[in-house]
């Protein structure tokens, strides 16, 4: 019988710190995907919220549950459950994204000033509060992009590109640190 | 020179620079042309076409003249206007477009034969012979030509884009700008507001003037400070260089470009700015006037006069005169006058001319100039006769030209003003764009104030907030009286575009030659098409050419502005995309370990999948290749197969979904079982194959080719939002949630029996979810090489380990792992397809499938399959191929030629898709496509490759070369 490791996409390669903004790994236990079927919504929600004590969201929001679960809007019919484990609902389609996705958690005073080299998003603090989510672009990768808190973003990118988001997060990062230390 | 007490910089910090690799000093706050003007450097340059001398002409962006090359080797940047350079301790100019020294630039023998260099000339004499054009000419034309040059190597400078948002976007801080953001911002409206200089103030800072009684560079620097503490984003040294869709400029800021190079500090950042309004307050320029040498070095713009003197403290000499038909250089005489500075006289030809200050004034006109590398002596006439007059520097002014190129770049025209001599903004133009100051015409600067807060108060309303009760601060309303002067006729030639040296005797003589349109003229005497892109010289060009045809200014109209308004570095467009920057790279689970094995990576998208895997002693690919295809033959292989797109697709109308994608049926397919599928376009052209399988009731996960991968799922997102919104199905990506390897061969069996503790019991076409090591895994049994073949998933973060895993284990069977090369050497001894094959052109009558495509339910291009021309029987259809001399290659991308036809396109009868050299079958083998099809098997064509001269006789034979009854994947 084989002994399987399991790696993560960013070892040997996150956490950095660059100025006064830090980029993590973000690793909950799980990621599903909750999907319902049309004319389910209500009842997915009630489900999901009996599950982790948060409904579904709507779009471009999340819903955080007692757990510290996050329910975040992911397209269009669908959301992103981080959090332990979902068992399947009735009514959605629900899909293990555990491993499809590499998360990075960017937290600092200009969090903000990183993610404008990186993605078109309008990220103005009243216009991209905490709680809201898009799908958008980072560079040239598809990512799901969540604000968590005052200066606290969460980037999903697909595993496969984990190395390039490093990259490119940590460029603009040192870019945004090199202008910081002229100000002063 | 410097001028005691003026000037905003900073004596207590000198800086050293070098120019031509002289070295000088200058102070912080300098740019590179005004610590030129201290030091007493006249001739900055030589001109593009005659190599004459040249000097600063201007205080701004729009320098024609003194563009100069700064650092060195690969980060050499050419082009650098000195006027806009600020200079840093260290910094390394040079001059351009010379040979040899800037003082004795050999190719100024351009300028003796001026006479017959006039515009046209290349268009005249570069006709004939024809053979010299390429040989002779275009070199000769390439050596003398171009201002600057490239180092030839890579710029590692640092560079980078960004994005910005705002509510109110102004566009120029000077006193209308200023005002605009002022009033913005106690609106509560979030205001960006972008300047080019290094300081915002705009002319504020140029000027001896005072707002609501204090010096206006007081008033600047208080409302700065307000701005900062109401939120506003200002953002110094940034032009706005273009207005496009949308409410989006692109804009260029100069981040690192004053400070010594460094690794993490971008030289430029290209800025893509979305706003909800945006306020035009770019000001206006000052036009020159075309008199006869007008191009001599110490020849210069009044208001950069004032500029020099007010904002670094330096005069270009000390004697000097000023030319102008307006009250604006009578301003420049007085400031300089109260500086100390001697004026000699100011020329000004219009009979009601007051002087402002204790200096002579004579009515008349500048008709000459003297003086070989600097200006010495004009030439002045008036009623009495000619005289001449001593000087070190003469100021010139032909009155304003509004900066009106944003209004302008998405096809709107400007419109000309009798009243101020100028073109002005369109009535309409980008919309949700409002222009105000100088831009608009308004030139006091209490006209520009006002203007600005009647332009926000316009912007505030489109945004839904109240413009507030805001005083009007008091300042001069006086914009001075003018009159517009573009030329004076007199012996020699004068200049109207510097950058090109296009002068006004070349405008008329493309008017004498009938290019009399604007857009004609501009072409044949290249005016405007310099760096500066007519800044300077475009209205004067075209108020000439008005004269030379008897049209008004008005009439002639203008050419056609775009953006950008100032030159954008390629490396600030293409931010961060150099090398590996061009796109993302995707890396599999089994990418080190691949490494590890010395696997060459080749590019399949933006996937990285290993070629093969060389072992000790083989010294070339074939080698590798021919070995791994035998071992998957022989004994067993494993092949990393995750790039290939996974779709999870769940829901109680999952299977009607399926049936409605694919031409083949799925409702039907038990779970368990994994079924082969083909998918078409609607135009009935085959999309994509793959194989999907039923893991249970309504739940399936959909296998498409890696190439296809990204289009096919856009494909089911289309299908499920727009043709099939009602069902109960809903699909997502899984392929990155996998890991998945192929394990092909006699020996697949026994190696799975090692890795799950039991011999799999797994029909073909079957498929099972288990575990693996306490993980959830999944296995199906399909075959891509025509061996027994399985493939393993297990989640993404186990992908590694169980990658190194079954290599070793298959190592020990006598196996290993095998890359693309095998891989694709594999399924076409089996006649399987890839996208080699299924190029968008074909369908599935060409691929021998027609019998795929269901009667009894209707899918996706199934309407379209029908269409005569996708059923001709003509058409071509999939064959094999293989050499009647075994050991000849076929070549992919030869074109198939029957018997003796000469191999033209009309006698053309099919093409080769994939060749390989089968080591299992000891010969070339190939896949094509030929008229007839399957029914030409036994005959023979010529696969004739044109670009590399190949042409070898193939025998057709069937697409399965091996193994054709699939006795050995089945088992």
């Amino acid at each position: 019988m084989a002994e399987l490791i399991a790696t993560h996409p960013f070892d040997g390669i996150l956490p950095i710190r660059h100025g006064n903004c830090a980029a993590a790994p973000f690793q909950p236990d799980a990621i599903t995907s909750v999907a319902p079927y049309p004319g389910q919504e209500a009842a997915v929600s009630a489900a999901l919220k009996d599950r982790i004590g948060a409904p579904f969201p709507a779009p471009g929001r999340s819903t955080t549950g007692a757990d510290g679960s996050l329910a975040a809007w992911s397209g269009l019919d669908q959301c992103f459950v981080f959090g332990p484990a979902l068992d399947a609902i009735d009514g959605a389609a629900v899909t293990d994204q555990s491993d499809a996705w590499a998360g990075i958690e960017i937290v600092g005073e200009d969090a903000r000033e990183v993610l404008a080299r990186l993605s078109p998003l309008d990220l103005r603090p009243g216009v991209f509060e905490p709680g809201h989510t898009a799908r958008s672009l980072i560079g040239h990768m598809p990512a799901l992009i969540m604000r968590t808190g005052d200066a606290v973003y969460l980037l999903l990118v697909f595993r496969s590109m984990a190395a390039t988001a490093a990259h490119e997060i940590e460029t603009a990062m040192k870019g945004v640190a090199a202008r910081a230390s002229l100000a002063t | 020179m410097r001028v005691d007490g003026y000037g905003r910089i900073d004596r207590a910090r000198p800086l050293s620079f070098t120019f031509d690799g002289k070295t000088f000093t200058g102070f912080a706050g300098d740019t590179l042309a005004s610590a030129l003007i201290a030091n007493g450097v006249a001739l900055v340059g030589r001109s593009f076409k005659y190599h004459r001398p040249r000097g600063i002409l201007t205080a701004g962006s729009e320098e024609p003249n003194a563009l100069v090359e700064i650092g060195e080797g690969a980060a050499t940047t050419p082009n650098t206007r000195a006027t806009m350079q600020e200079l840093f301790d260290g910094l390394t100019a040079r001059s351009q477009n010379r040979l040899g020294p800037l003082d004795l630039d050999l190719l100024s023998v351009n300028d003796l034969a001026a006479p017959f260099l006039g515009a046209g000339f290349y268009y005249k004499t570069f006709m004939w012979p024809r053979a010299f054009w390429e040989k002779l000419y275009e070199p000769l034309i390439r050596r003398a030509a171009g201002l600057g040059r490239l180092s030839g190597q890579h710029d590692d400078g640092r560079t980078e884009k960004a994005f910005a948002h705002c509510d109110l976007l102004v566009i120029g801080a000077g006193p209308s700008g200023l005002m605009a953001a002022l009033t913005a911002a106690r609106a509560g409206a979030d205001v960006i507001l972008a300047d080019e200089q290094t300081e915002p103030g705009g002319r504020l800072l140029s000027e001896r003037e005072e707002i609501d009684g204090q010096p206006a560079a007081d008033w600047v620097a208080a409302t700065l400070s307000e701005l900062r503490g109401l939120g506003v984003r200002i953002m110094p040294r940034t032009t706005v260089t273009g207005a496009y869709d949308g409410g989006t400029y692109g804009a260029l800021e100069r981040v690192g470009l004053h400070l010594p190079e460094s690794a993490d500090l971008p030289r430029e950042c290209f800025w893509r700015i979305a706003t909800n309004a945006a306020v035009l307050a770019a000001g206006a320029i000052e036009r020159p006037i075309a008199f006869p040498m007008n191009d001599r070095p110490g020849v210069m713009m009044a208001s950069g006069l004032r500029s020099y003197l007010h904002r670094y403290g330096v005069v270009p000499g000390e004697r000097i005169a000023l030319f102008a038909a307006n009250d604006d250089a009578h301003r420049t005489a007085a400031d300089l006058a109260a500086a100390g500075i001697e004026v000699v006289a100011v020329i000004d030809p219009r009979p009601d001319a007051t002087a402002r200050g204790d200096y002579r004034l004579i009515r008349g006109e500048v008709t000459g100039t003297r003086g070989r590398r600097a200006l010495r002596e004009i030439t002045v006439a008036t009623d009495a006769g000619e005289e001449r007059i001593a000087v070190d520097a003469l100021g010139m002014s032909g009155g304003w030209n509004p900066n009106v190129h944003l209004t302008c770049h998405m096809g709107h025209r400007p419109v000309w003003d009798d009243g101020i001599d100028a073109f002005v903004p369109p009535e309409t133009h980008v919309p949700g764009l409002t222009v105000c100051g100088a831009a608009k015409g308004d030139f006091s600067t209490a006209a520009c104030l006002a203007s600005g807060i009647a332009a926000a108060s316009t912007a505030l309303s489109a945004l839904g907030l109240t413009a507030p009760d805001i005083p009007l601060p008091a300042a001069s309303d006086d914009p001075g009286r003018a009159r517009a002067l573009w030329q004076v006729e007199g012996k020699g030639r004068a200049w109207l575009d510097f950058a090109n040296d296009v002068t006004t005797k070349d405008v008329k003589l493309a008017a004498q030659e009938n290019f009399r349109s604007v857009e004609h003229m501009k072409r044949y005497t290249t005016q405007g098409m310099a760096p500066d892109q007519g800044r300077n010289s475009n209205i004067a060009a075209l108020a000439v050419l008005a004269d030379a045809t008897g049209r008004t200014i008005a009439e002639t109209g203008t050419t056609t502005y775009r953006p950008p308004f100032h030159p954008v570095s390629i490396a600030a467009m293409g931010a961060g995309a150099r090398g590996k920057g061009f796109a993302p790279e995707r890396l599999t689970t089994s990418h080190a370990a691949s490494l590890d094995r010395g696997a060459p990576m080749i590019a399949a998208g933006l996937w990285y999948r290993p070629s093969y895997f060389p072992r000790p002693g083989e010294n070339h690919w074939r080698e590798s290749c021919d070995r791994e295809v035998r071992m998957v033959r022989e004994a067993v292989g494993v092949c990393d197969v995750s790039t290939l797109g996974k779709i999870d697709i769940q829901g109680p109308d999952a299977g009607a979904f399926l049936d409605f994608l694919y031409t083949n049926t799925y409702s039907t397919l038990a779970p368990g079982k994994v079924r082969y599928g083909l998918m078409l376009r609607e135009d009935g052209h085959v999309m994509d194959d793959g194989t999907t399988a039923c893991l249970g009731p309504g739940r399936y996960v959909m296998t498409t080719t890696t190439a296809a991968a990204g289009q096919v799922m856009a494909h089911l997102d289309f299908v499920a939002q727009g043709l099939r919104p009602n069902l109960a199905v809903r699909h997502i990506s899984v392929t990155e949630q996998w890991a998945q390897f192929a394990v092909a061969g006699p020996k697949a069996r026994d190696l799975l029996a090692s890795v799950f503790g039991a011999p799999p019991d797994l029909p073909f076409m079957g498929c099972t979810e288990t575990t693996l090591s306490g993980t959830p895994a999944r296995l199906f049994r399909i075959s891509f090489s025509g061996e027994e073949g399985y493939e393993i998933a297990v989640p993404a973060r186990y992908g590694a380990g169980l990658f190194r895993d079954l290599v070793a284990r298959a190592e020990t069977l006598g196996g290993g792992a095998y890359g693309m090369e095998a891989l694709n050497v594999l399924r076409i001894e089996k006649g399987f397809i890839t996208h080699a094959e299924i190029d968008g052109r074909i369908t599935a009558g060409d691929l021998g499938m027609a019998g795929m495509m269901s009667k009894k339910k209707d899918f996706i291009g199934k309407a379209a399959a029908a269409r005569p021309g996708l059923t001709d029987l003509a058409r071509t259809a999939l064959v094999g191929l293989r050499p009647a001399v075994l050991e000849q290659p076929i070549l992919a991308g030869s074109q198939l030629y029957d018997g003796s036809d000469a191999p033209v396109r009309t006698n053309l009868k099919g093409h080769v898709t994939s060749a390989c050299y089968s080591p299992t079958l000891d010969c070339h083998l190939a896949l094509g496509f030929l008229a007839g099809g399957r029914k030409r098997i036994g005959s023979r064509v010529r696969a004739v490759d044109h670009l590399r001269g190949s042409e070898v006789i193939c025998e057709v034979i069937d697409p399965v070369a091996y193994d054709p009854d699939g006795g050995r994947m089945r088992g």
